[in-house]
């Protein structure tokens, strides 16, 4: 007996999986915190600054460890589907594709917020800052849903080529700029404590950048994964 | 009897190489049609287009009533594949791999079905286990598995044997023997004729990109696939081509 597989339905099914597949494999999870770990250790280490420049610098230090160990965790994401024939699994199925690249993107959302929770209380220890805030979870929420929703896309074209680890940082890097530059500039204001109010152009940049790309994600996804 | 596949002059390209030649190609409802011929021929390419994963450049397919690419969905829900690659998840148990594709295809009473497919499978003790500490015989046999869970109409087999052992390929066709006789539609490639000699109810010899010749089993010559398989390629002087 079968019945049409809904949109959602399709969704929860592909998320589901990723995130089961992860919890018990932990290959992403793993080479993304230790990647994680390891930059913000480096920066430690080798910005020797006082506690002025440090917490100036924060904002940035913690959006390039989320960007570089997010591409690693996209990368992966997409590897296994296509190593095992996986890919072709899931577009062999009766479902809007869409659903398959949302499905993608939420868990690979998922993963980079899990990142971002351990990142960020070690990073607190170790550079001796208070991090904490509401206004900065929001940034980490809106910043990595832009991320991960043109490097999901992305990922899915790269990972046709032979040279995918390579393509993947090149094709998305220039990309996510304008979400990169919104998000650290957010990011600083908060931590500096500044209002809500005198950082909304940069939310609302972050907004915008979410709701285009994700739109533009919905759009061409189907043609992307075309053969 | 009704022809559940329809393709008509099918052309491919890749770059300035035409893979595919205005080939011509349809199965009637039942039929087992092993699809020969050397490497290159073209194949793999055929059955991706049969399978809506690729479009041919030029030329009509109708699967089930439904024609591609404009009905891909209702394509899709007719149609079981299988691949040389599993396309199963390491990380997950055969079951949850199971019910997995079962919600994709929207199969009601998953659990009932999961049960029956591990069972006709011979995986039912295996059920829980994760799929990557399977054999490469026990991977292929879940994925016949998958690929019947929706019950499709049509199967479509590439080279199914690829990395199996003699034991393995034997419980792999007794398997396909049975996924057939529920009389579903059967299309698989292979260069293993000694093996598809005894499956199949009709022989289609690819090569040049189109199919050179066509044999029911009932009528195979005294020496059996092997020559007349031969004669064909001979005839065509495809050997020295590939």
């Amino acid at each position: 007996m079968k019945s049409k597989t809904s949109f959602f339905k399709a969704l929860s099914a592909v998320v589901w999986k990723d995130l089961v597949a992860e919890l018990r494999g932990k290959e992403m999870l793993s080479a993304m915190m230790v990647f994680a770990l390891l930059v913000i250790f480096i920066f430690n280490f080798a910005l020797e600054l006082d506690p002025k420049t440090r917490n100036a610098l924060t904002a940035g230090i913690i959006w390039v460890t989320l960007t570089f160990s997010g591409t690693l965790g996209l990368n992966r994401s997409m590897a296994v589907e296509k190593d095992r024939g996986c890919l072709d699994g899931l577009l062999l199925a009766p479902v809007d594709r869409t659903a398959i690249y949302f499905g993608k993107s939420i868990a690979n959302w998922v993963f980079m917020l899990i990142t971002a929770a351990i990142l960020l209380p070690v990073y607190s220890i170790l550079y001796n800052t208070n991090l904490f805030s509401w206004g900065l979870v929001l940034v980490i929420l809106l910043g990595s849903e832009g991320y991960v929703a043109v490097g999901t896309l992305l990922s899915s074209m790269s990972i046709q080529a032979r040279t995918r680890d390579i393509l993947l940082p090149i094709l998305l890097f220039p990309v996510i700029i304008p979400v990169l530059i919104a998000a650290v500039k957010a990011t600083g204001g908060f931590l500096a404590g500044e209002t809500f109010s005198s950082l909304t152009t940069w939310i609302y940049l972050l907004i915008g950048y979410d709701v285009i790309f994700t739109s533009v994600a919905f759009m061409v996804f189907d043609a992307v994964v075309e053969e | 009897m009704t022809e559940v596949i329809t393709a008509s002059t099918i052309i491919k390209r890749f770059g300035h190489k035409q893979v595919l030649r205005k080939l011509d190609f349809s199965v009637q409802q039942g039929e087992f049609v092993a699809f020969l011929g050397p490497n290159g021929a073209g194949k793999t390419t055929f059955l991706r287009i049969l399978s809506s994963l690729s479009k041919p450049n030029y030329g009509i397919v109708k699967i089930a009533g439904f024609v591609l690419p404009t009905q891909a969905a209702s394509v899709r829900q007719k149609l079981g594949v299988v691949s040389h690659q599993p396309l199963l998840y390491g990380d997950l148990s055969a079951e949850e791999n199971l019910n997995f594709y079962a919600k994709l295809y929207g199969v009601i009473d998953r659990s009932e079905r999961i049960s029956q497919i591990l069972k006709m499978v011979g995986l039912e003790k295996r059920r829980r286990d994760l799929v990557r500490t399977f054999s490469r015989g026990m991977q292929q046999r879940l994925a016949i598995g998958r690929s019947i869970i929706h019950d499709p109409e049509v199967l479509l087999l590439d080279e199914p044997h690829t990395g199996l052992d003699q034991d393995a390929s034997n419980m792999l066709d007794e398997i396909l023997t049975r996924v057939a006789t529920q009389g579903r539609t059967v299309v698989m490639t292979s260069h293993d004729l000694p093996r598809v000699a005894n499956l199949a109810s009709r022989f289609d010899v690819l090569a040049r990109g189109k199919i050179m010749g066509s044999i029911q089993a009932s009528d195979l010559p005294k020496h059996g696939l092997l020559s007349f398989y031969e004669s064909v390629i001979n005839q065509n002087e495809v050997k020295n081509e590939i």
